[in-house]
């Protein structure tokens, strides 16, 4: 009698167990398998696949898109690279309204939304975030797969005790193997992650691209943060931008140098290793903060978390925070904004070579009208036009 | 590198698939419902690698 007891409660468990395991498994099935949609604005003239540039990502996960927008006149070409850390939606969501909205009168704008795409098919592991988010517009809501800063276990194993970086040799944390900001300039017979980034290499150089824009989040406790960081090719560019987007009181744009020292780095090996000059952005996220409150969507999008805003009173931030948050339009608006800066700093300086971009919404625009209002419908746009990303 | 990479992943499931069954196998054997709650959550993530779920 004792046993049938321990059997039956064996059974129960197991059940509830295995149910667990369904529920998790196909929330995390799904999370992998969400198809988002982009709808190609009428400036993008070209959609290739990072395989075209390099053989050896064709096939795997992160064979992204590449858009091209070429302009109307030849000018410089400029790169912008979405998810290179897909846990930074801004980062992902700016480069998203180029891709919809953008047309260049001059120059060419390469676009990426998905640089590492494996990771934009996980969470952090054990980290209970959500696996996507939605954005509000006028045709519906639009679903985004929310990523983690490394590449899917599931695509890349195993890591190293010590992630040994090439060609620096540097030891770097294990898990940064995995991390696209941290293997650069890659290699071609390396891991996934570092073939992915020598893709990306081969691709500036065979598109002789001139300026290259990592676009990223970060903490409020991370100093590197509301910020351009430079490569020494690229200082006085940026210096003029941030001070121009700064003076002109729309946000604060710091700047910062890319140490030498430093490397995988986008912003230091891209210069290095090509004849672009490198740059990254970093734009306020306060979900990435170990020290956040819930991790939901809702603080994903708000950026409100009131265990933030006492950590700032503390002193313990490098970027302010009320209880007004960081909202992701304002986020998408900086970048946005930074990237149409850099255009125009850079056309004034290079009038033979420039780089000119229309209906692109900047910093005012995207908080006024909400980022929703610049995504496209996929159901009612023509077919042809329409591509998974 | 690769070749290495790819063998490593594979002992590694050979080890995820082996340490599941030993903890199948001590959840039928144990008698305390405490262990035995213990076992099927400490299961779950292995069979989610296991499976290619997360
Ligand atoms: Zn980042």
């Amino acid at each position: 009698m004792a046993d049938n007891n321990v059997y039956i409660r064996k059974i129960i468990l197991s059940v509830l167990g295995f149910l667990l395991l369904i529920f998790s498994g196909i929330s995390f099935y799904k999370h992998r398998h969400l198809e988002e949609h982009v709808v190609l604005g009428e400036g993008v003239t070209e959609v290739k696949k990072l395989s075209d540039y390099f053989d050896g990502v064709k096939g795997t996960i992160n064979d992204c898109n590449i858009y091209i927008l070429e302009g109307k006149e030849p000018g410089a070409t400029l790169f912008v690279m979405g998810a290179s850390h897909p846990e930074e939606p801004a980062g992902r969501l700016a480069p998203w309204i180029f891709v919809e909205n953008g047309v260049m009168e001059k120059g060419r704008l390469i676009v990426v939304l998905s640089a590492n795409r494996s990771g934009t098919t996980v969470t952090r592991l054990g980290g209970g975030y959500p696996p996507d988010y939605t954005i509000p517009t006028g045709w519906g809501e639009q679903k985004f797969r929310m990523g983690d800063r490394w590449a899917n276990p599931l695509d890349q194993w195993p890591d190293p005790e010590v992630y040994i970086h090439y060609p620096s040799r540097q030891n770097l944390a294990y898990v940064d193997i995995r991390n696209l900001n941290r293997a650069w300039p890659g290699r071609p017979n390396g891991t996934l992650t570092e073939k992915t980034c020598y893709a990306f290499m081969e691709l500036i150089r065979k598109e002789k691209v001139d300026i290259f824009i990592d676009l990223h989040e970060a903490e409020l406790q991370y100093p590197v943060i509301s910020t351009i960081v430079a490569h020494e090719k690229g200082h006085e560019l940026a210096a003029v931008v941030s001070m121009v987007l700064t003076d002109m009181g729309e946000f604060n744009m710091g700047m910062e140098y890319s140490p030498k020292s430093l490397h995988g780095l986008s912003h230091r090996e891209v210069g290095d290793f090509s004849d672009a000059i490198s740059l990254l952005f970093e734009a306020p996220e306060p979900f990435l903060d170990a020290t956040r409150g819930k991790t939901t969507r809702e603080q994903l999008l708000t950026g409100k978390d009131e265990f933030i805003v006492k950590a700032g009173e503390h002193g313990l931030l490098f970027e302010k925070i009320d209880e007004n948050g960081w909202p992701i339009d304002v986020r998408v608006g900086r970048h946005t904004s930074a990237v149409l800066m850099t255009m125009e700093i850079w056309t004034e300086e290079h009038p033979d070579m420039s780089l000119v971009c229309i209906n692109v919404p900047g910093y005012a625009e995207v908080i006024e009208n909400g980022i929703g209002y610049y995504l496209k419908d996929p159901f009612r746009a023509n077919p042809e036009r329409v591509i998974i990303e | 590198m690769n070749i290495l990479m790819s063998i490593i992943t594979v002992i590694y499931y050979l080890l995820v698939a082996y340490t599941a069954v030993i903890l199948i196998y001590n959840l039928i054997k144990t008698k305390t419902w405490e262990k035995e709650a213990l076992y099927i959550i400490v299961l779950l993530p292995f069979l989610l690698r296991l499976f290619r779920l997360k």
